[in-house]
């Protein structure tokens, strides 16, 4: 019944005017930029992060949560009518999305992608309310040396999840870790790689690292690939679906909610590895898995309800052990740092109305986004029709006052072009920046911990395989590194991803 | 093709170890302390080293796994966009919000194969119209409108 009560407590926080209409703009503002196409999440909340400095801390994360949602579902619409995905999680909905679009049947497609993320947001809500607190007591526990192998898990599963070569991957978390040290050392009041910038002594804010890797390098290499875009925006207007066609896409529904759930609460996890994971099953699971390609619903009911879901619980470990599972989570905890709140398990505690208030406005944003989209679909299909020769240097106007309003400071903006040129280097040798996002976040914190727990072993580097619970988060971190090193796994997984990138 | 085979793999193994070793070499001037008592260039020369490690495997194995080639197209955006980011950078405080964001606009629409001079100036002219005011007016935030000899 304690469930009921903080839940109960949540609406009340959520319930007010002035957190319903933050939520509500959230949603809405997020929606708007999902749409367009080429901007994923990561862009939209570092570039909409400005707008929620003024509010008070709970609207400043219920908003940011809304605009998250908000962004994801929208990249859905975009991968729908367009086939371009406007971030990974939709990828696998394009493939049988914009199928479905171009047999005419793009508002059948949107609807039930719109359904489906409603029921896996309002399980997803639920997974969340019931296994936070519990995971939050274990983690209240945890000692440096649990925090520092946690770290290392995490970092770890999120390279095994995400797609592309391994050790690049690890370098780019070594990289981000590497960044993440600029500033001034807490404990000796030493100033590491500034170079002298004043700029500099505070680190480098994940705004700027976020909008150059993300934002600015994203634009550049759609401006070179030329590409003419089709958009099917004539058969839109029939939303309705029909009662067979709704009991075919149901139990897709359920089973991607199910999958998206489990997933997203592991790091690296989230929407992406959740829709792909939920596309495969649908696949193996149809009668006629030769109608997938070619416009299956169950093929975006599934994947489009797992990445909700996946996007809903990917929270968990973000606020019940600190430790963001992906580059989305990692902005939000730049986020909340910036409202002065360090997430991890004492906000359950100290901070109850902020933590449940953010919980039921999950779920109060899911309400809006099938609200906002299913009706006002004509005006995000309008949306979509601006040509990205207009698009893009709007983005760039607003992702440059975001960075700048971050300090007031012009420096930001000139060290964003740095990580632009980076990130555009990144893209051509093929390493992903999530990772080094996840590094970046995380690096202060690593050597904090690893700092402490060696102090208080006296040097003892032993120390992190003698505690049971961090021998245990340090030998699955090992076993996740062998396993997808393993010839037959690797070609596995090379397969699975190719599959999705196709 | 010769030795490098995997010219992805080598050229980010390459960046790696750069990046790597100038961390290292930089971290030198940092006290390195004991495990115990961990000084501030512990944590930097481990990771440095170990990126630099990563980036020499990954030179190594490109000799013998094969990969694609590296593909640049052209380089027009990348110096057009940038280009224009940082001009808005470097003149925002002298000539104020909206005749940077004038340039920013115009000087990266350029960089579009479909760019189109009449379409850019209003783009440019209706955006910063409407970036004062969100910006100024509607979020408050603090940023010079115009020059400053205008009194602005």
């Amino acid at each position: 019944m304690e469930l009921l009560q903080n839940l109960a407590l949540g609406f009340g926080v959520a319930l007010t005017f002035q957190n319903l209409i933050y939520c509500f703009f959230g949603v809405l503002l997020g929606t708007l930029i999902g749409v367009l196409p080429g901007i994923g999440p990561v862009p939209t909340i570092a570039m909409l992060l400005p707008i929620t400095y003024a509010l008070p801390p709970v609207s400043a994360l219920i908003m940011l949560a809304g605009i998250y949602y908000g962004a994801q579902y929208g990249g859905s619409t975009t991968a729908i009518l367009v086939n371009l995905p406007g971030e990974s999680s939709s990828v696998v909905t394009c493939i049988d999305g914009y199928q479905m679009a171009r047999r005419g049947k793009a508002g059948k497609a949107l609807a039930i992608a719109a359904i489906g993320s409603f029921i896996a947001g309002t399980f997803a809500t639920l997974v969340v309310a019931a296994f936070a607190p519990p995971l939050a007591e274990v983690a209240l526990k945890f000692g440096p040396a649990e925090y520092f192998s946690l770290m290392v898990l995490g970092l770890i599963a999120a390279v095994v999840l995400a797609s592309g070569s391994l050790i690049k991957a690890i370098g780019m978390i070594v990289l981000g870790l590497l960044l993440g040290i600029i500033g001034t050392d807490v404990n000796s009041g030493l100033q590491r790689y500034t170079f002298g910038v004043p700029e500099l002594s505070d680190g480098i804010g994940f705004v700027v690292v976020a909008m150059g890797l993300f934002g600015f390098a994203e634009i550049i290499i759609n401006l070179e690939h030329r590409e003419h875009r089709e958009v099917f925006t004539k058969s839109v207007s029939n939303l309705r679906l029909t009662w067979s066609e709704f009991k075919e896409a149901l139990p897709a529904v359920l089973r991607g909610t199910g999958i998206g759930s489990a997933l997203g609460i592991l790091p690296g996890g989230g929407a992406m590895l959740s829709a792909f994971a939920a596309y495969t099953v649908e696949k193996k699971l149809a009668k006629d898995p030769s109608l997938f390609g070619k416009g299956a619903i169950q093929g975006v009911a599934g994947p489009e309800s797992a990445n909700n879901a996946g996007a809903q619980t990917s929270f968990i470990p973000l606020l019940t052990l600190g430790i963001p599972p992906n580059a989305v989570m990692a902005l939000m905890v730049g986020a909340m740092t910036i409202h002065s709140i360090q997430p991890g398990p004492q906000v359950m505690t100290s901070n109850p109305q902020l933590f449940w208030g953010l919980i039921v406005s999950m779920w109060l944003g899911n309400v809006m986004l099938v609200i906002l989209n299913l009706p006002m679909i004509g005006i995000w299909v309008k949306l979509l029709q601006v040509p990205y020769r207009l698009l893009y240097p709007a983005i760039l106007v607003f992702c440059c006052i975001g960075i700048y309003s971050l300090q007031n400071n012009v420096f930001d903006i000139l060290l964003a072009v740095v990580f632009g040129i980076l990130g555009w280097i990144f893209v051509k040798l093929e390493c992903e920046p999530a990772p080094l996002l996840l590094g970046f976040i995380l690096g202060p914190l690593m050597e904090e911990n690893l700092r402490r727990a060696l102090l208080l072993s006296r040097g003892d580097p032993t120390v992190f395989f003698t505690r049971p619970l961090s021998l245990t988060l340090l030998v699955v971190a090992g076993a996740l590194l062998v396993i997808v090193a393993l010839p037959m796994v690797k070609k596995k997984r090379l397969e699975a991803f190719q599959e999705e990138g196709a | 093709m010769g030795l490098i085979r995997h010219p992805k793999d080598f050229w980010a193994g390459v960046l790696f170890i750069v990046l790597g070793g100038l961390a290292c070499i930089i971290a030198l001037d940092y006290a390195m302390g004991t495990a115990g008592r961990m000084g501030p260039g512990y944590f930097p020369r481990s990771l440095g080293t170990l990126l630099a490690g990563l980036g020499a495997i990954l030179v190594l194995r490109s000799f013998r796994l094969n990969g694609e080639k590296l593909s640049f197209p052209t380089f027009q955006p990348t110096l057009i966009v940038l280009g224009a980011v940082l001009i808005f950078g470097l003149v925002l405080n002298y000539v104020g919000l909206v005749l940077s964001t004038i340039v920013l606009v115009l000087v990266s629409s350029v960089a579009s194969h479909e760019f189109r001079w009449k379409e850019a100036v209003i783009a440019a002219l209706a955006l910063a119209a409407f970036v004062v005011i969100a910006f100024q007016y509607g979020l408050k935030l603090q940023i010079p409108t115009w020059p400053p000899v205008f009194g602005g």
